[in-house]
């Protein structure tokens, strides 16, 4: 049983230069339940596999397989939720109002509306925000309500694209470790783009490693964590081997320039 | 104590602004006095040489500054001739500079109606669609290449021949005026959303009215409203040269007209400062209502 199914997946965007490949043969499963950090340096198709299993880039090459369905059919079934680098709320509506919005768009009923932003509120701890404009909220407050508006429609998948990049580390590591326990409480399937190391290691059970030039995978690494994971597993010899293995991949990765 | 600080902050504010503004406003009359003392000199020079008298220079100057049909009148003539045309008359005289502003304004409103509405429809086609966006453009920068004054007696004199008379022909070219600050406006407006937002839609499977109504449209109100404010200007100045032509007896560009046949210059400058009071007026309540809904909707910056 798998939530996504990749096999052989390439893209290749044309521009002046001559064809880029941002994904090259690309094979992966990820079963439902786990937590899937991709993790490479810049240009190594980590967002565009994610953009791709979103159907906003489609694939040249390559099958891909959301819940068994095309990309795009999955989109259309509600299959994800996305959320982008920066928060993206809208100024004219207030928190609530936000996280309404994908659900107004899909049609739900208005007493429907309410009880799901008042459970997704309470499921990113933003209860009582809801009547604030976005601007009345911290920069994590922000990307968190991003995060209940992603959760809002009951998606299976989590996709998140770099999601604490714009944040500072003391608010990332609250952010992560209610992520985390946002995960073990609705049992969501989760891809994670990241650049930190750290990061990865943290929140995974699967750490997918890539490179640029073409954009590929070099290394796939279970993670040996438990589930149940306090800020400080980052000081246990568990976790430093874990980041080490994670470094050796990047650098396996940069020596086919 | 809030509202105690807000009284002293506005209170300041008006003292630092008020001196320079009157500043100002004095250095223009008082141009504007020798101005007129200058130009109306001539003719009280060339009357005195008819009667054969000498005048003195106090004379002279008093003289200038009192005449029925000077070349520029003085700042209190005007202000004697705009105030009697305002205040002095029945408002539903034809001598009245409220009703002949009243004809005005209907007519400017109407076309900037007119105009708003057809900026908005055609930038949401351009915006939508590609061949019009390659196709619509051309078309309306050349509308506004050609110059109003050649292009207003035509429209009066075309629709005059099918039966079309009074406010609308004006509204027409009042409109033909006030569409392109609203298109070009609301083309660059509803293109704000980035591409985030863009895909943000898209991962909803939103369909393209849904991203109009909840992204495009609010995204583009900042852009909207300071095109409403060039547009509700131009659309006055086009009514006004809609008036000119053909004859129209009612409205400030008709009072422009007549006074300008009759050399009632004091009646022109009066026309021209209603004119520039509607004109202020009619900015000012877009600019309010700019400030009410982008403060509202989180958007003033």
């Amino acid at each position: 049983m798998t939530v996504i199914e990749a096999s052989g997946v390439s893209l290749t965007f044309q521009t002046a230069d001559g064809p880029v490949h941002a994904l090259k043969d690309v094979d992966l499963s990820i079963a439902p339940g786990e937590f899937v950090s991709f993790i490479g340096p810049s240009g190594c198709g980590k967002t565009t596999f994610l953009r791709s299993i979103a159907a906003l880039e489609t694939p040249t090459g390559g099958t891909l397989r959301v819940n068994g369905m095309e990309p795009d059919a999955a989109r259309r079934a509600r299959a994800y939720g996305y959320v982008f680098q920066a928060p993206g709320l809208y100024p004219w509506r207030t928190i609530s109002g936000n996280i309404s919005l994908p659900l107004e768009i899909m049609g739900f009923s208005k007493a429907d509306r309410a009880e799901r932003i008042a459970r997704v509120m309470d499921l990113v701890q933003l209860s009582g925000f809801g009547g604030k404009f976005p601007w009345q909220l911290s920069g994590g407050m922000q990307q968190r309500a991003s995060i209940a508006r992603a959760l809002a429609f009951d998606a299976d998948i989590l996709l998140m694209d770099e999601p604490f990049g714009a944040l500072d580390e003391i608010v990332r590591d609250r952010l992560k470790e209610a992520l985390l326990a946002l995960w073990r409480k609705t049992g969501k399937t989760i891809g994670f783009v990241t650049h930190s190391i750290p990061e990865a290691v943290y929140l995974s059970t699967k750490i997918v490693v890539m490179s640029p030039r073409p954009g590929r995978i070099t290394r796939i690494i279970d993670s040996t964590l438990p589930p149940d994971r306090p800020l400080d597993i980052r000081d246990t010899p568990e976790f430093i081997a874990l980041a080490h293995e994670v470094r050796e991949g990047l650098r396996d990765g940069h020596g086919h320039d | 104590m809030r509202s105690a600080k807000g009284c002293a902050t506005v209170t300041a504010m008006t003292k630092g602004r008020l001196v320079p503004v009157l500043t100002v406003l004095m250095v223009i009359v008082a141009v504007w006095y020798l101005a007129a003392i200058r130009m109306n000199a001539q003719w009280e020079r060339d009357q005195a040489a008819r009667a054969e008298v000498t005048l003195t220079l106090p004379d002279l100057v008093a003289r200038t500054l009192v005449q029925e049909r000077p070349v520029l009148p003085a700042p209190h003539q005007v202000a004697v001739g705009l105030w009697e045309g305002l205040a002095g008359q029945a408002i539903t005289s034809r001598r009245s500079l409220v009703w002949h502003a009243w004809v005005t304004l209907s007519a400017t409103l109407a076309g900037f109606a007119i105009g708003t509405g057809a900026g908005i429809l055609l930038a949401v086609g351009i915006v939508h669609s590609r061949s019009m966006d390659q196709s619509v453009m051309p078309w309306a920068v050349a509308s506004q290449t050609v110059p109003i004054l050649a292009i207003a007696p035509m429209v009066i004199v075309v629709l005059s021949s099918m039966g079309i008379t009074g406010l609308l022909p004006k509204a027409i070219i009042a409109a033909w005026l006030s569409f392109f600050p609203v298109l070009v406006g609301m083309v660059k407006g509803l293109r704000t959303p980035d591409a985030m937002q863009l895909d943000q839609m898209r991962s909803w499977s939103a369909s393209d009215a849904q991203v109009f109504w909840r992204l495009r449209l609010p995204s583009s109100l900042p852009y909207l409203f300071a095109s409403l404010k060039v547009a509700i200007a131009a659309a006055l100045v086009g009514t006004i040269v809609g008036e000119l032509p053909a004859g129209a007896t009612a409205g400030l560009g008709a009072r422009l007209l007549s006074g300008s046949y009759y050399g009632q210059t004091v009646q022109i400058w009066s026309a021209l400062f209603v004119a520039a009071l509607l004109a202020a007026g009619l900015v000012a309540i877009v600019g309010w209502l700019e400030r009410r809904t982008l403060d509202r909707m989180g958007l003033a910056r």
